[in-house]
């Protein structure tokens, strides 16, 4: 948690509200915040941190271990509208990459900014080329795209 | 973030809703709904709710619809003073 706060700012930048949420109650999350997170990264943890004390938040996104009570590492990007562009659950012990959350932020907003006319392709990055998909490039992405633009 | 009342009883407290939409509907007619595991898809409508949160120094009350066009991003995770 401590690294997506550490990158707030290039997240508030694009105009993305974060929110963490685990079944811990907000008393819990404050005193994670005072005596952990804040040493971790300045001012600490900025953004809301939800409680989700019952799971029920969990439950319906599907990030809910019932066994161990707890909510996986599940990461939903919501766009504008409220409709889910994208999400990745994954088990506790290995770290989200906070890179690549604003890879995916970038990546979305640039589709939306062009009404879904242009994709972006493999591991697009800003000012890498898109793609316009039409009847022109069935058969020509080898044309228009190298996958050396995908690293 | 709307202020919370801090009281005695374990707080908890989040509550589900249908997904969310436009502010048309008051709160009395607000379902909260039993919540049973349910994937979301991809192009899906993010489920609304509501729950209980902390932010700089205060506790507040924090509903995704109120969030409409916004970009959003959760981050679910197993929980506080867990390690990665």
């Amino acid at each position: 948690m401590a690294a997506v706060a550490s990158k707030y700012k290039d997240l508030q930048d694009l105009g993305v509200e974060i929110f963490s949420i685990s079944v811990d109650s907000h008393f819990v999350h404050k005193m994670w915040q005072d005596n952990e997170l804040s040493k971790m990264v300045e001012g600490g943890v900025p953004f809301p941190m939800l409680s989700d004390g019952p799971g029920n938040i969990g439950k319906i996104y599907g990030v809910y271990n019932e066994n161990e009570g707890v909510e996986m590492r599940g990461r939903f990007i919501i766009d504008p509208d409220g409709v889910i562009q994208a999400f990745e659950i994954m088990t506790p012990p290995v770290g989200r990459n906070v890179s690549e959350l604003i890879r995916q932020v970038q990546a979305f907003q640039h589709v939306r900014k062009t009404n879904g006319e242009e994709a972006v392709p493999s591991g697009w990055q800003p000012g890498k080329p898109t793609l316009k998909p039409g009847p022109d490039l069935v058969g020509k992405v080898w044309e228009a795209w190298k996958v050396e633009e995908a690293f | 973030m709307k202020p919370l009342k801090v009281g005695c009883g374990k707080p908890t407290g989040s509550k589900i809703g249908k997904p969310q939409k436009e502010e048309t509907e008051t709160k009395e007619t607000e379902k909260q709904e039993e919540a049973t595991m349910a994937a979301v898809k991809v192009g899906d409508k993010a489920p609304d709710f509501e729950a209980p949160a902390y932010q700089g120094g205060n506790f507040g009350q924090i509903k995704l619809s109120d969030y409409l066009g916004k970009w959003v991003v959760l981050c679910f995770y197993p929980g506080d003073f867990t390690f990665v």
